[in-house]
């Protein structure tokens, strides 16, 4: 535990000691103000809750997010770091983890930061605070998902863009698996494939968290998704840390 | 010498990528005490062999333990017990000297009082104090090679593996640190990768010399030496290595 703490916070420390994080933060802000207020009618609503900044936010993650991640490994090969990093008394594991938990609380710093968005809400009318809070915890549960899908696709290859391309295509075949057009598509030419992709959709699971449900299961499946990404990213490192 | 004070040991150690064997059922033990010069032209599999020893490639065939702890199936406990200075000697460039080290040492599970006097210990054996709060970057070839070295002897271990310590350092540094092998000679095991012939004669008390991915010879450097009429190792090493892999 005290090592994954450890990786975490060196590696979180590198996000901030390169212009990443600044940009990362500025673009995402940037990004959902824009989104939430034009396109989402925020004001012209005129109803008290953060559906629009919601119904938003997945998108802005499946962009930026794989940007986050794209050099965790990919970096660490290209530099030759690797070599160091998993020469130390540590498991694979502990890497893996360290890592993605750095990613995580980095993307939860971003989430903090739209905080204004909740106190506007709440100047303007009375919301439903619960069902905000539940909202935020979807959030933070799909940028783990996402996060761990660029982790794992940052372990294929010591080039960066190429980590970023994947993790962006694979986040966005799981984003776009329960939307009617795909579905549709899937269920009259491949029924069965049809069900599956429903089931593995990341998106009809958020919008749960952003109506103030919080099910079980949809945890279950979250839990499940990041930590199936979690192993094979462990698999990856090992299969390829020498190459 | 006892069956205790073998650090090392490496049995038919074999790497292969694809057809090519990079290295080639090597074997051989390191006890405390000796300082082991490892030789060979480049691309002989020198940095395999060590990165198989560390741990961090995994071989096709063979075993290599420290201390006794299998470096594949013991790997944590085989790593605590091993200082690496992997080759090109890289670090995290975007921390401070200090930082980096800080960090080394927090995973080696030192914390407070005893993780700062570890920090020190290495920066003033590396002779790292006029550059301590710059960042890794920014530093000279040199400096950077002795961060390096600085986070593997960290923690003092007994199993030193060095892959070209002094490689880009100039004549002084070259110097200091092989006098810091010497001194550190008694208490630990150490391998040394190098292709700079002065140096077995400098530091090591032993000398394997390894040609396209299996050892050719291990001698101390004085039988080395007498290998060739001329009595010059650069000439034993080129009729060696040459004739191997013609």
């Amino acid at each position: 535990m005290r090592n994954i703490w450890t990786i975490a916070r060196r590696e979180l420390a590198a996000y901030f000691a390169t212009p990443v994080a600044t940009v990362f933060i500025v673009i995402f802000l940037v990004l959902q103000g824009t989104l939430t207020f034009n396109l989402g009618n925020f004001f012209d609503r005129g109803q008290a809750d953060l559906n629009p900044f919601f119904n938003f936010l997945p998108w802005v993650f499946l962009l930026l997010v794989p940007a986050i991640t794209m050099r965790l490994w990919a970096e660490e090969r290209r530099l030759g770091t690797i070599e160091l990093l998993l020469t130390l008394p540590i498991t694979q594991g502990q890497a893996v983890l360290g890592k993605f938990l750095a990613a995580w609380v980095f993307c939860a710093i971003a989430l903090v930061l739209t905080f204004p968005f909740v106190i506007a809400v709440n100047i303007l009318g009375s919301p439903d605070n619960g069902v905000i809070a539940s909202g935020y915890l979807g959030c933070l549960l799909v940028a783990g998902a996402f996060l761990s899908v660029g982790a794992a696709m940052s372990a294929v290859t010591r080039n960066q863009v190429i980590a970023f391309v994947l993790a962006v295509a694979i986040c966005f075949v799981f984003a776009v698996a329960s939307n009617p057009i795909v579905n549709d598509f899937l269920t009259h030419t491949v029924p069965a494939l049809g069900e599956f992709t429903r089931r593995i959709a990341i998106i009809d699971r958020f919008m749960n968290f952003t109506r103030g449900i919080i099910a079980l299961r949809d945890i279950i499946y979250f839990a499940t998704f990041i930590g199936f990404f979690l192993f094979l990213n462990t698999v990856l490192v090992d299969q390829r840390k020498a190459d | 010498m006892s069956e205790a004070d073998v650090l090392i040991e490496i049995e038919g150690l074999t790497k292969r990528f694809g057809a090519f064997t990079a290295v080639d059922d090597v074997s051989f033990s390191v006890s405390r005490g000796e300082v082991v010069g490892f030789l060979g032209p480049n691309g002989a599999g020198k940095s395999t062999t060590m990165r198989m020893l560390a741990g961090f490639m995994i071989p096709t065939a063979g075993h290599a333990r420290l201390l006794g702890h299998d470096v594949q199936t013991d790997g944590v406990a085989a790593r605590r017990v091993l200082g690496f200075l992997p080759e090109g000697a890289p670090t995290y460039g975007e921390m401070s000297v200090t930082g980096f080290l800080r960090f080394c040492a927090r995973i080696r599970g030192y914390s407070g009082g005893e993780l700062a006097d570890r920090v020190t210990y290495a920066i003033g054996l590396t002779r790292l104090e006029s550059v301590r709060l710059q960042p890794v970057e920014t530093l000279s070839k040199g400096f950077k090679r002795r961060v390096g070295l600085a986070q593997a002897l960290l923690h003092d271990p007994p199993v030193l593996v060095l892959d070209e310590p002094t490689d880009g350092l100039d004549p002084n540094q070259k110097h200091e640190v092989r006098a810091l092998i010497n001194q550190m000679r008694p208490d630990k095991a150490i391998i040394i990768s190098t292709h700079m012939l002065e140096e077995v004669d400098a530091v090591c008390t032993r000398a394997i010399l390894i040609s396209a991915g299996r050892i050719v010879v291990d001698a101390t450097p004085a039988e080395l030496s007498q290998m060739h009429p001329s009595g010059k190792l650069e000439d034993v090493f080129r009729h060696l290595t040459v004739e191997e892999t013609v």
